[in-house]
């Protein structure tokens, strides 16, 4: 089997796994990294988004092995207070939040792509990640919210409120 | 960072950010496939391939041989344990009620019913053992098309039944034939309710932990108390030994609602291994095997006056059950039985409905359940009404609905609507949507010849919600009661910890719920606690479906808070040495009227009776209090819809330019999370009228297995909705409050396809089937109607790629 070695949220592993164990697997049955959930098997959903070397991939539709080497980030490493996690609380861009880490991990790389999107582009820019509760208005408006705030200066944001338990 | 309210103000009515979110948008979840005890085995089900084949042979011996693999069992393997899948909802007395063993063991009747089951330690393990059960199939006939399922001759899905009609259930009232009799104008229809794939994001997973002769099973379900209940009966399991947990649950629709052979399978298999138990589902065996909705061929005979006014309304439908009747499978469609008049007064009335047996799915409740069918039918009927008089849709409308004055108002289906204000929710959506500056519109854009066109859709929806009356259910012959139940615990802190039977899936019950306990006991929002979703935690409750966690569970809430009240009332009257009528009570303080200072909180009386050291005498210890309500009638919620679209008549595309929904689901908790549930309800409502279709060939495969060929809309297909709401209590309970769960979704569809077809009028188009895809529009526009008995055109592809052909 092969070896690999992955930083996820932070912290480095280094674990055996069959070439053919999906990066979503070994996050959550290996590592125990559950926060981030399955919601199909053909990559349409985007459940399982996560930030691979920055860049947001399906954890469904990336092999284990081609994370060897490369930083992790799953919604559990954004922490609290994240303006994402902020802004989908405050505008009630979530029901049962399923879908919530993708979308977030989404987001937060449409933001890298265009830090001013509009809501076209917001809703383009998240075609490939399905919710059944929202209606996707208030992922929209959250998104731009979050956008507004993270496009100001760190120290004119508002003051870091915990969304965490 | 919550939106509180003001110091003193009531929470009740406040946009509160929801207490669910911190655990959600963090990752620290309890999705039910979150959970692996030591030791937890997973297992793998082999499906059948065919729609409908006996079972010649079935062996599962190599597939145990393999490395990791503890078990394997065939449907024969569990034949004489695992019983019958439940039905409650035997709507007649003579309705055809086959067997449904949660793995099938003689006979296959649908793709994707479960044949054979792996266990191993590991999900890939399990996996590739399936390759190694041998099943033989010797094919029988399917039977995938509704009409001529009930034609005679047609092959059977249950051959020992003799017939493929489970049921034929009739409701009349009036004169219809008087009604029909020499009326100026009849409209007939056929209108078809596309078969839908419920979808919730989190796939379906049960883990079922033994511990000596209990077990815990844990489950992606609406209902653990109804499913504690069942799997009881299912497997004679004492009901006490079985505590079921919906951890949380990423959203049901209905189609957690469900007792489903897995999860009993689940609980076999944890018995005789003795060992945890886990399984979990992928998308594409979800297709397959988490039930369907909708499902009906309606035909329709409406007569009217020449003025527009309604006489009468026939209403006759098949309903395919698919192979078997699951949990409230015929039931479903009888919802609508009451829903089919809307909101209008008439004379007459005749509902059948035809329950159908097919290779398919079963079909069971999926969002709105019964009352969608029922609305589309009866608003696309008034703007044909509409059309046929050339009056305006909303003038017609205006014509026959139940004025406000009215109320309450006995409808010809034998409700009584106890409010409602039609009038004033059709105002305030006229004026949102600019309804004369569109209309101006298109009538320039039909002047212009342009070829996209414009259209407006309307739908002046209502729905009964807040299920049920128990004696209602009981005359309907279902097979419980609709009640909900709460209990309230004063902490000695003065903390307190609400318990509901109601079983949150999304919904956000844990800020409601704090929100309403709040403002009745004076307590701050952060000092209440919200438990639910597990028997052992809240032993007693009937679940979350039907928009009835508030307008039931939440009044069983208020009424728990008011005996908790009462009870420390008594006890504030002898710590103040005051008689209990001089007291008042309201911020969570006790004070003895015209004695200013004098008084108790509520913390403190609940410190009092926990220390219980000076009690008067004979008085319990204690605060805590529960509440079961059985509602006395449903609760009417109801509102305007508006729709534009643009119709491109040389593309068939079509594209929502607005939509306006204005709601009145009475007095509102939370106008967060109303908001929200609207959204959702017209995201799924819109997406019936232009996406979703499961779609089955010829020989009863379905094509749209997964998400790639099952559409589901996404940021990009949607609209921006302009929502708003008028304000009318329910007088049926003293919160004033109605349901908003599936308000969205059961008025967008005809909203949506009215809109379509008052684009194509011009062409001679009266309608379009649905989802109403470009090819669909295309063929419409070139009257090619892909009605039975017409030109034999195909209908069209539905939404994805796997939904070429579809249903006609």
């Amino acid at each position: 089997m092969p070896r690999i070695r992955v930083e996820v949220d932070g912290t480095a592993y280094e674990d055996d796994v069959e070439p053919r164990l999906l990066l979503v697997h070994y996050l959550r049955d290996r590592l125990g990294k559950v926060g981030t959930p399955v919601g199909c098997d053909t990559t349409n959903c985007g459940a399982c988004t996560v930030l691979m070397d920055g860049l947001s991939v399906k954890s469904c539709s990336v092999l284990a092995v081609q994370a060897d080497g490369r930083d992790i980030t799953t919604v559990e490493g954004l922490g609290g207070d994240h303006p994402m996690q902020r802004a989908f609380h405050e505008d009630h861009a979530l029901q049962c939040g399923y879908c919530t880490p993708g979308m977030i991990l989404a987001s937060i790389d449409l933001l890298r792509d265009n830090a001013d999107p509009s809501d076209g582009e917001i809703r383009e820019g998240l075609e490939g990640n399905l919710c059944r509760c929202t209606g996707y208005q208030n992922i929209v408006r959250a998104v731009r919210r979050a956008a507004d705030e993270m496009r100001r200066p760190a120290d004119q944001r508002p003051a870091g409120q915990e969304v965490a338990p | 960072m919550t939106a509180a309210p003001e110091a003193g103000a009531p929470e009740v009515g406040a946009p509160r950010r929801r207490s669910e979110d911190a655990r959600l948008v963090t990752g620290r979840t309890r999705w039910t496939d979150n959970m692996q005890p030591a030791g937890t085995l997973h297992v793998a089900f082999l499906r059948s391939p065919q729609a409908h084949a006996r079972i010649v042979r079935a062996d599962a011996e190599r597939a145990r041989e393999r490395p990791g693999v503890v078990a394997a069992f065939t449907g024969a393997d569990l034949a004489d344990e695992q019983g019958s899948l439940p039905c409650a909802w035997l709507v007649t007395d003579d309705i055809k009620h086959p067997d449904h063993p949660p793995m099938a063991v003689d006979e296959v009747r649908y793709a994707g019913e479960p044949v054979a089951c792996v266990v191993a330690r590991d999900r890939y393990a399990a996996f590739d053992a399936l390759e190694e059960i041998d099943v033989d199939y010797e094919p029988l006939a399917p039977v995938v098309d509704m009409d001529a399922a009930v034609e005679d001759g047609s092959p059977l899905v249950h051959e020992g039944l003799g017939t493929n009609k489970s049921y034929t259930w009739v409701f009349e009232n009036g004169d219809l034939d008087a009604a029909l009799r020499d009326a100026p104008v009849v409209l007939e229809r056929r209108y078809v309710q596309q078969r839908l794939i419920p979808t919730a994001m989190e796939p379906r997973s049960v883990l079922c932990v033994p511990e000596g002769d209990e077990f815990t099973l844990y489950s992606a379900t609406q209902i653990p108390h109804i499913l504690r209940l069942m799997l009881a009966t299912v497997t004679g399991i004492p009901e006490h030994r079985l505590r079921v947990v919906a951890p949380d649950v990423g959203g049901g629709f209905g189609s957690k609602l469900q007792v489903y052979g897995e999860e009993v399978i689940a609980l076999l298999l944890a018995r005789r291994l003795g060992r945890p138990v886990k399984w979990t589902e992928s998308r594409s065996e979800g297709n397959m095997a988490v039930h369907h909705g909708r499902d009906q061929i309606q035909r329709l005979t409406l007569a009217a006056d020449e003025d527009g006014r309604i006489r009468g309304l026939k209403v006759d439908l098949l309903a395919d059950m698919g192979a078997y009747l699951m949990l409230v499978t015929p039931g479903i469609p009888i919802l609508g039985a009451f829903m089919f008049n809307g909101i209008y007064k008439m004379d007459a009335y005749s509902f059948t409905c035809t329950g159908v047996f097919t290779t398919k799915t079963p079909t069971d409740a999926y969002r709105g359940a019964g009352r969608p069918e029922a609305t589309y039918a009866i608003e696309r009927l008034m703007d044909e009404l509409a059309a046929e008089l050339d009056l305006d849709p909303i003038e017609v409308r205006r014509r026959n609905w139940i004025a406000k004055e009215e109320f309450p108002y006995e409808t010809v289906a034998g409700l009584t609507y106890d409010s409602g204000n039609y009038e004033a929710a059709t105002e305030r959506a006229l004026a949102l949507f600019e309804y004369d500056k569109l209309r101006a519109e298109q009538a320039d854009r039909n002047e212009r010849r342009d070829p996209v066109r414009l259209g407006i859709g309307v739908s002046t929806f209502t729905e009964m919600c807040g299920i049920a009356p128990s004696r209602v259910l009981g005359s309907l012959s279902y097979g419980a009661g609709g009640w909900e139940h709460a209990s309230v615990r004063i902490l000695p802190s003065g903390k307190v910890e609400v318990v509901t039977g109601s079983s949150a899936h999304g919904q956000g019950h844990e800020t409601a719920w704090a929100q309403i306990a709040a403002d009745r006991l004076g307590v701050p929002f952060e000092d209440v606690r919200v438990l639910h979703g597990d028997t052992a935690i809240a032993p007693k409750g009937m679940d979350t479906y039907g928009s009835r966690s508030l307008a039931v569970g939440g009044v069983a809430l208020y009424a728990a808070c008011d005996k908790v009240v009462d009870k420390a009332r008594s006890i504030a009257a002898h710590l103040l040495e005051a008689a209990e009528q001089d007291l008042e009570f309201t911020g969570g303080r006790f004070g003895v009227r015209g004695v200013a200072g004098e008084g108790a909180t509520l913390q403190e009386v609940a410190l009092a009776a926990f220390a219980a050291h000076d009690l008067p005498d004979g008085l319990e210890p204690s605060l805590d209090s529960d509440a079961t309500f059985d509602p006395d009638n449903f609760s009417f919620p109801h509102g305007t819809h508006l729709c534009a679209a643009e119709v491109d008549t040389e593309t068939g595309m079509v594209r929502l330019r607005s939509y306006v929904a204005v709601d009145d689901v009475g007095k509102v908790v939370n106008p967060l999370i109303v908001e929200g549930q609207v959204h959702g309800g017209l995201a799924q409502g819109i997406a019936q009228a232009l996406y979703e279709e499961a779609v089955y060939d010829a020989e009863g495969n379905l094509t749209t297995t997964t998400m790639a060929d099952y559409l589901l809309p996404s940021a990009a297909d949607l609209p921006e909705f302009t929502t708003d709401r008028t304000e009318t209590p329910a007088t049926s309970n003293p919160l004033g409050v109605k349901g908003v769960g599936e308000a969205g979704t059961i008025a967008s569809t005809p909203a949506v396809v009215n809109a379509i077809v008052d684009a194509l009028r011009p062409f001679g188009v009266s309608d379009v089937p649905m989802p109403c895809t470009p090819e669909r529009v295309w063929r419409a526009l070139r009257g090619e109607r892909g009605e039975r008995g017409g030109e034999g055109a195909e209908p069209g592809a539905g939404g994805g790629l796997g939904s070429a052909g579809g249903a006609r």
